[in-house]
């Protein structure tokens, strides 16, 4: 049996304006303008798709006039839908798959955390829980278990930030260069998080197509191929108390502080490779701390090495290993619901298809991408190629 | 140095206890602890649950905490969830002395004291409508004990 994935190809990404505030648009409006965008750069119309997939597939499947189509997957995105949509093409239940995102008009009231930071839950809220606070709770453990430091964390902070004031199509265009100092000179959120350490907010919308690699050949862009993927979720976001060392029944199965490392275990293992051939990461990067845990958890360093990997080691400035190269989470957008969670794969896709305007990274054969965190209970994994697995 | 105090606000919107969690806000009322002991394996559980998450037997009983524990993780917020909360406040995650974990926030002692193995012991505050467990370091050296 071959490659699961042999006939499926990621055939176009595509992000809309990112902004602080797109005035006007709604979280569906913005996705129906990602929609467009991304048939558009593939070289297809909605009567080409026979398949919708994630946040918005119900929605724009009515909206574009689609329908009747295999539509799954609403409510969910990132990863996890890109999987389904993946696993819908080669089973044959549909060809060309539409997968769209779009974060507007959410967070309006600033006085308050985002909306998408804080779950109305009776032993959560009491406390006056958000995501910074529930992602403290891991770094803590983490500086706790190894002597993890603040300025580590930073110099992750400052190296993606770095990438997104270079990037004109990021929110925070212009806003560096920054340093590790820099970082640890703003304001304390959620000690150990300063406010340079956390994502930002933002408004933006983006989507995918995935289709057959025999169709994809045919369209306008290289394709893009699925090496790996895996998903680990420990249950509800922000619910429970994210303890490193939460683990399910399974004996072997890593603690949730390494949540990612089995989903990453089982995408090399599809692809045939190891963290040493991966070409660029796209990291999920909701907190400065979550890379360090993130190259841990990917088994591209030792538990407790992560500090040294993103400072001195090949995540560091003049590192061989490009980071989150379009500003993240931190610097690029973060649109809230599942339109950043996508953007870490349409970033990988990018890379390896040449597109990138700025932190291009040359001839890239293997991007890893990531999303969510040990905070939030979760952390998939999906490794794209440039060749046909 | 800053002092770690209860929140003292009324705007403070909690939400409603279900009918799996019902006996946990009684037992904070009470000014006792409860916690679910699964009947079966003997695990404790917390949250408030309707099957015991390490063997999935529905035969769980109600115990009394005696509200003592370790401070296993914590975090300072100065910037709070909604403007209701006045900051800075301590978030911990609290290994209690029964064998589970649960989120809390640190009171009665300064911001610079908070650390991990801290030992700690509950104690309750009214909140809103709702009687809030909070915890309080047990050899307190300087700082307020707040009862309810």
């Amino acid at each position: 049996m071959g490659h699961p994935y042999q006939n499926v190809a990621i055939a176009a990404g595509f992000n809309t304006k990112q902004a602080r505030v797109l005035e006007g648009h709604t979280s569906l409006s913005i996705a129906i303008e990602a929609a467009l965008g991304v048939m558009e750069s593939a070289g297809l119309t909605p009567a080409d798709v026979d398949g919708v997939f994630g946040e918005f597939a119900m929605d724009l499947t009515y909206s574009l006039g689609m329908g009747p189509v295999y539509a799954s997957s609403p409510g969910i995105g990132g990863i996890p839908a890109i999987l389904d949509a993946a696993n819908a093409i080669a089973a044959g239940h549909c060809k060309t798959v539409l997968l769209a995102g779009g974060g507007a008009g959410i967070y309006t009231d600033r006085s308050a955390v985002a909306p998408w930071t804080r779950v109305s839950h009776e032993f959560v809220l009491p406390f006056g829980m958000f995501t910074a606070l529930e992602f403290a709770f891991i770094a803590r453990r983490h500086m706790t278990m190894f002597g993890t430091t603040p300025e580590q964390m930073a110099q992750a902070a400052a190296t993606i930030r770095n990438n997104g004031h270079v990037n004109p199509e990021a929110v925070f265009y212009g806003r560096g260069p920054f340093t590790a100092a820099d970082i640890l000179s703003s304001r304390m959120v959620a000690d150990p998080f300063h406010l340079l350490d956390c994502s930002m907010t933002a408004e933006g919308g983006c989507a995918l197509v995935l289709t057959t690699a025999d169709r994809a050949a045919d369209l306008k862009l290289p394709p893009v191929y699925i090496h790996g993927g895996g998903v680990d979720h420990n249950g509800p976001s922000y619910q429970f108390p994210p303890s490193f060392d939460l683990r399910g029944a399974s004996p072997d199965s890593p603690p949730n502080g390494y949540v990612g490392r089995r989903a990453a275990m089982r995408s090399f293992a599809m692809a045939g490779v190891q963290p040493s051939d991966v070409d660029v990461c796209e990291l999920y990067d909701p907190f400065s701390f979550e890379i360090i845990r993130q190259v841990e958890a990917f088994g591209f360093c030792e538990p407790g090495e992560g500090g040294e990997f993103v400072t001195n080691g090949p995540m560091g400035p003049g590192g061989a290993l490009p980071l989150t190269t379009d500003g993240g989470l931190m610097s690029f957008s973060h649109g809230g619901g599942t339109v950043q969670l996508l953007q870490r794969v349409i970033r990988a896709t990018h890379q390896i298809q040449g597109l990138c305007q700025t932190t291009q990274v040359p001839n890239v054969d293997l991007a890893l991408c990531s999303n969510g965190g040990a905070g939030a209970l979760f952390n998939d994994v999906m490794i794209l190629g440039r060749t046909r697995p | 140095m800053t002092a770690l105090e209860p929140q003292r606000s009324g705007e403070i919107r909690i939400p409603r206890a279900s009918p799996i969690s019902q006996p946990f806000w009684e037992g904070c009322d009470r000014g006792v602890l409860p916690y679910q002991r699964c009947d079966s394996c003997s695990k404790a559980n917390f949250n408030p649950v309707y099957i015991c998450r390490f063997c999935t037997s529905k035969s769980l009983s109600w115990h009394e905490s005696a509200g003592l524990g370790t401070i296993y993780s914590w975090t300072i917020a100065w910037r709070p969830q909604f403007p209701s909360f006045a900051t800075p406040y301590a978030p911990i995650i609290v290994d209690l002395d029964e064998g589970y974990q649960m989120i809390s926030n640190l009171v009665g002692c300064d911001t610079e004291e908070v650390h991990v193995g801290m030992r700690i012991s509950t104690c309750f505050h009214r909140v809103a409508d709702r009687t809030l467990p909070y915890f309080t370091p047990l050899e307190i050296s300087r700082g307020v004990m707040f009862g309810e």
